[in-house]
């Protein structure tokens, strides 16, 4: 079976966020990077069907500036075969239709069994890049999966619909799933997994030599919300920021007795 | 301008959630339609055209049927916008209808900007603004950001739909949320475990809290998903709506979809590490600290009350 999993690299959102100079994007400088978490569950269901498939090939995937290696490092250290890193400097100014519309053109040929992708990313959360790129080469997709299964070719998975009930989905591969959160537990890479992830292949091809696919989407403007402002804030772990606590929930609320 | 709205219909019930599309077609003062998949003998209350698939013939969840009967409408209504909720029904056909029509889409859109549209990015960090390159587009609109304004009234004017074809993805079935003993939806008193806990065993903190406000425990997703709380403690859009007289996060950031659960609560306290945390803007008050320190200090001043 040969499998692809496709990932980005996201700032740590626990980061203060700064916006860029040019004034639609965050500041790339100061932040903490890491696997975007719903890629992990990506990676750990395409690293559990290649352990189970035996034989194939699982191949990560991840468009994105020099640092994105990283992030198929860390993959290949949770089981990936090989990488290839889809080298684009300017990927945060990219609209998903031109993402997807790259990794299609990388994928094509490849004739993937099945293709697993996050949901969505933590710092666009567009949802759109998995089945974009679905659509581009023709095959079936079910999104939003927290349960997968497969036997001899056909997959059988659970969708995660609003207020926790699951939809039980069967699609015949090949195919693509867009994976939630809490789809598994993704592994932790062993210290002798990160030494071998060091050696497997990654093949970079610059976007800039694949065929171009034009932007639908500009973006004007990244900002901080407004805040809702009447909130108070008390800052420290001490005594008398729990006394005032107590005082205001006194005197707001009907609940303390 | 013209919208067409796309219906949700689930386990043979149209979702209220349909009604938010109608609102933000009202508020972007735009001539709607409706899209649906569902029981033809259970209309929506619309006053518009609806253009309906029956359920029983093409299946609730059907991509490829839904995607083939949502371009005849399309093709019959030539919407300026196609407008989706941003769920598990719109972000899975979204994307597909968008491709089909080369049109741009926009995600989770929360508010207008003069022809462009506001989105959240980080988690509800930050918001972007985007303008989609031409003059029609599909949008998903986030859940709850566009509330209908009173009772969703009127008869719609059917234009039915039908597809003949086969079924790529088969749905075989529903399984029910698992609901043990808990009902939050009843508490008035809410102390949630967010991933600033750090680790299972502090979970011991947000109990002691709740212990001595008589509260209930709640938590957030990847408390959840990481197996330190069950899921009928979970809080937000995939879990449990709450709206408690008191509300107190603690350790949670306020993903959207954790808000979407507990945003109606009385009063909320949110207590966080991070200033800028997005539960910031729902607290009430926001006690920038750390957790594990201040929620003992609290816990033992109330129960010295």
């Amino acid at each position: 079976m040969k499998i692809l999993v496709c990932i980005k690299q996201v700032p740590d959102l626990e980061s203060r966020f700064k916006i860029a100079a040019s004034g639609t994007w965050y500041a790339a400088e100061d932040l903490a990077w890491r696997l975007n978490e719903y890629d992990e569950y990506a990676v750990e269901e395409a690293v559990r069907l290649r352990e189970a498939s035996g034989e194939g090939e699982l191949v990560v995937l991840s468009l994105g500036p020099e640092r994105a290696g990283e992030a198929i490092r860390k993959a290949l250290a949770m089981g990936a075969d090989r990488g290839v890193h889809l080298l684009d400097p300017l990927s945060h100014d990219k609209d998903p239709r031109q993402i997807a519309g790259a990794i299609a053109e990388y994928a094509r040929g490849e004739k993937f069994d099945v293709i697993f992708t996050g949901l969505q990313s933590q710092d666009r959360g567009s949802a759109q890049v998995g089945l974009l790129l679905a659509g581009l080469l023709a095959l079936p997709a079910v999104t939003t999966i927290v349960a997968f299964s497969h036997e001899a070719g056909l997959v059988t998975v659970r969708r995660e619909l609003e207020g926790g009930a699951r939809a039980v989905v069967k699609v015949r591969l090949p195919a693509l799933f867009t994976c939630q959160l809490g789809l598994n537990t993704p592994r932790y890479p062993t210290l002798p997994n990160i030494m071998k992830a060091k050696k497997k292949e990654v093949r970079t091809i610059a976007v800039t030599d694949l065929p171009q696919v034009a932007a639908l989407v500009r973006t004007e403007k990244l900002a901080f919300p407004d805040k809702r402002g009447a909130g108070v804030v008390l800052e420290g772990a001490t005594s008398e920021v729990a006394d005032r606590l107590i005082a205001i929930l006194k005197e707001k609320t009907t609940v303390l007795k | 301008m013209k919208v067409l709205l796309v219906g949700e219909y689930r386990d043979g019930k149209i979702l209220p959630s349909t009604y938010e599309t109608v609102a933000f077609a009202r508020k972007l003062g735009a001539a709607a339609a409706l899209f649906l998949v569902a029981d033809p003998s259970d209309l929506p209350r619309f006053a518009g055209k609806l253009y309906l698939a029956a359920a029983q013939q093409c299946g609730e969840y059907n991509p490829e049927g839904h995607l083939a009967l949502l371009l005849q409408a399309v093709q019959a209504e030539e919407p300026d916008f196609i407008v989706f909720l941003h769920s598990a029904y719109g972000w899975d056909l979204a994307p597909r209808l968008a491709l089909a029509l080369d049109l741009p889409q926009i995600s989770e859109v929360v508010a207008l900007a003069e022809g462009a549209f506001v989105v959240p990015a980080c988690n509800g960090k930050l918001r972007r603004t985007l303008r989609p390159l031409g003059q029609r587009a599909v949008l998903t609109l986030q859940s709850g950001a566009f509330n209908a304004d009173g009772e969703p009234a009127g008869t719609p004017q059917v234009a039915p739909l039908t597809w003949a074809g086969s079924a790529v993805v088969e749905l075989v079935g529903y399984e029910a949320a698992s609901r043990g003993a808990v009902d939050l939806s009843r508490a008035e008193i809410i102390v949630s475990a967010g991933r600033g806990i750090g680790k299972p065993e502090n979970l011991a903190l947000i109990e002691g809290l709740a212990t001595v406000l008589g509260g209930e425990v709640g938590a957030s997703r990847p408390v959840v998903d990481a197996g330190w709380a069950p899921h009928e403690r979970q809080v937000g859009s995939t879990g449990q709506t709450v709206a408690p007289k008191l509300y107190i996060a603690c350790g949670i950031s306020g993903a959207v979809q954790h808000l979407a659960g507990m945003k109606k609560s009385g009063f909320v306290v949110a207590i966080n590490t991070d200033g800028d945390a997005p539960i910031g803007e729902v607290a009430d008050v926001l006690v920038v600290a750390d957790l594990k320190q201040f929620v003992p200090l609290l816990t033992g001043k109330l129960g010295g009350v």
